[in-house]
């Protein structure tokens, strides 16, 4: 299992790093084997950054990261090697997934001069020849040709059998169908749920509410950088609590309405309450916070169910307490 | 990186910008088509490979010694063997210095610009490769280099060592002229390692040098040829320079040594022309050729400055 506790990400931006920008701002989770997570945010709102921090492409700022309850923040050389063959990505744009001077194949013989530079080649031919059926490639398609040659779905089917080709627990899938077309999306939305079922955990990155509801077991909303309602997926979406979330699950069906439009609509915040960047008061109003205020916490609505802090209306609120 | 989701993006509309250009198999192809179409890569190259063949072989086909002084001085070239450029104002083998000469200059040229590559690259790679402290810190260190006065560091070193080789010079050279090949060469380092490739290496376990030797490197292969290109024409002129003024090596031959040589002894009052004519062609023709053959592999490389 991979837990985040309270990860955050700070850029220094600005000349001389002068400015701070908060990316990411204490978001839990937990990924489980067999298990589909989907992060949901418009772009710009941190979901690539908590998926390259799992994968430590880039640092923590605050908060840990632990897989078997083992914290991966201080793992170098080996160690660091260890935690990738149990941990893998797959990012969104397969074009700028491969090294375009080189072929595609190339991304099988990284993995093999790092991992299995021992195994025999005839040995290492059937495992790659294994997990290319495992994701729907016929090798001789697909193996000995530049990228340019093949299709996204191939080329974010290969990058999946990359992977696969370890002792894969964990896989950060950071929007790897939004650049392909429906036709192939549907073949590697089907790969995830075999790989699922096969007891992989999947970090499902997405910023499509349906998407996110139809392959999912739970639910992370991300807004900001902070989460504003996760949960069960059936919970959050039979049940959206934060007027965000509800706002979105609304207008799911209006295709034409915008993500800035959603923020437009949303009753704007009240000033000067503190950290949590869009809350309008604590929930369960009127009891002592148990964590400063810069620090936003969640509370929970029902059984696998959370929501960020914003002034409950009477009647959750009467569910919450 | 950032681009959302559009419905109407089919995988082949982003293809057709980011796909790379043709295959690496067409490309060499390809480049020996556009380079053969070049006449700017023809001439210089033509003009390179008659220079260096007569560093190589002239020596051997003259063999006197370039500093030998002979009983006929100012003698005007003739077809005889060893006057072919005729002589000194003390009767030297004026062709027997002119080939001496070039080989010194393609030696500095060589070494210098390998050496200012050498380090431009290594600066540049870790620099922008890996940013932030280490990178402000290199920079600095590049920066403090650009503006060092060279020539009067040279001139300081010059009153210590009384015996400076050519080995000396290009070393010197290739210490001093590193500073703009590392900032150019950070700069592409800085725009590849945030593509997604590079994160993949990381993620199949590939260590920092090594991302940088096998993913970037590669990927900038022609641009860092330019560089070096560019660098061996520099050292060139700067060792013809630094010669010129009487701060190259002692002893031996260089082109510079020899128009330093033919000014002294006024061999330009005297009208002994065929003593500072080859030399001075001799530097224009390799230098130049060396720039306008950088200029014409860069229109080969570079697809989108090929006129056709
Ligand atoms: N390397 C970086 N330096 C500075 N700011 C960054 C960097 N990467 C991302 N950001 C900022 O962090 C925020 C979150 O970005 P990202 O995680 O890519 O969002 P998403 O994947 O949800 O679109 C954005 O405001 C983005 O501009
Ligand atoms: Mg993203």
């Amino acid at each position: 299992m991979l837990s985040l506790n309270r990860i955050s990400k700070t850029y220094k931006t600005g000349t001389f790093g002068g400015k701070d920008l908060v990316a990411v701002r204490d978001v839990s989770f937990d990924i489980n084997p067999g298990e589909v997570i989907s992060l949901i945010g418009e772009s710009g709102s941190g979901k690539t950054t908590v998926g390259k921090m799992v994968l430590k492409l880039i640092d923590i700022t605050k908060g840990s990261i632990t897989l078997d309850g083992v914290d991966v923040a201080h793992k170098q050389g080996a160690e660091l090697k260890t935690y990738y063959r149990h941990v893998q990505g797959v990012f969104q744009d397969p074009f700028s997934s491969y090294n375009p001077i080189f072929k595609a194949d190339r991304v099988f013989s990284l993995i093999r001069s790092e991992f299995f530079a021992d195994m025999p080649r005839a040995e290492w031919d059937a495992k790659v020849d294994g997990v290319l059926r495992s994701v729907t490639l016929e090798p001789n398609q697909v193996l000995n040709k530049y990228p340019h040659q093949l299709s996204g779905g191939q080329l974010q089917r290969l990058l999946v059998a990359r992977a696969l080709l370890l002792d894969l627990k964990i896989l950060i899938a950071d929007e790897i169908i939004s650049m392909l077309d429906a036709s192939t999306r549907i073949d590697v939305l089907n790969l995830l749920a075999d790989l699922k079922s096969r007891g992989l955990g999947i970090l499902f990155i997405t910023h499509d509410l349906s998407l996110g509801n139809y392959i999912s077991e739970k639910t992370v909303i991300l807004r900001r950088g902070s989460v504003v309602e996760m949960g069960a997926t059936d919970k959050v979406f039979g049940n959206p609590t934060h007027p965000y979330t509800r706002m979105l699950i609304s207008s799911v069906p209006q295709l034409h309405k915008k993500w800035a439009q959603i923020e437009q609509e949303l009753p704007a915040p009240i000033a000067g309450r503190g950290g949590c960047l869009f809350h309008e008061a604590y929930p369960l109003a009127g009891r002592t916070p148990d964590r400063p205020i810069d620090e936003p916490t969640l509370a929970r609505v029902e059984d696998d169910h959370y929501v960020g802090c914003f002034e409950l209306d009477s009647e959750k609120a009467s569910q919450v307490a | 990186m950032t681009a959302e989701f559009d419905p109407t993006m089919s995988p082949a509309a982003g293809d057709a910008e980011k796909a790379p250009t043709p295959k690496a198999k067409r490309a060499r192809g390809e480049f020996l088509f556009f380079a053969l179409r070049s006449k700017k890569f023809v001439v210089s190259v033509s003009i390179l490979l008659f220079l260096i063949l007569l560093a190589i072989f002239g020596p051997m086909i003259d063999t006197n010694d370039p500093l030998a002084l002979g009983d006929l001085p100012m003698r005007q070239p003739t077809l005889d063997p060893g006057n072919w450029f005729g002589t000194t104002y003390f009767g030297e083998d004026v062709f027997a210095q002119f080939v001496n000469g070039l080989r010194a200059s393609f030696f500095v040229g060589l070494l210098g610009g390998g050496l200012g590559a050498l380090i431009g690259m290594m600066v540049g790679f870790v620099a922008g490769y890996r940013g932030g402290w280490i990178d402000e810190v290199l920079n600095m260190v590049t920066n403090v280099f650009l503006v060092i006065p060279t020539l009067a560091v040279l001139l300081v070193i010059t009153s210590y060592l009384q015996a400076r080789g050519v080995m000396f010079e290009a070393i010197f050279i290739g210490a001093t002229s590193w500073p703009w090949a590392a900032r150019a060469i950070r700069a592409q380092t800085f725009s590849l390692r945030s593509r997604d490739f590079i994160d993949l290496a990381k993620l199949s376990g590939r260590s920092g040098p090594k991302v940088i030797v096998f993913e970037i490197a590669p990927n900038m292969s022609s641009y860092l040829f330019l560089t070096y290109i560019l660098l061996f024409g520099g050292a060139i002129l700067i060792a013809a320079s630094l010669d010129f003024i009487g701060l190259g090596p002692t002893g031996g031959m260089s082109l510079g040594l020899m128009m330093y040589n033919a000014v002294t002894w006024a061999a330009l009052q005297l009208g002994v022309w065929w003593w500072f004519i080859p030399p001075g062609i001799g530097i224009i023709a390799a230098v130049g050729s060396l720039y306008v053959m950088n200029v014409g592999l860069d229109e080969i490389f570079n697809p989108k400055l090929r006129d056709i």
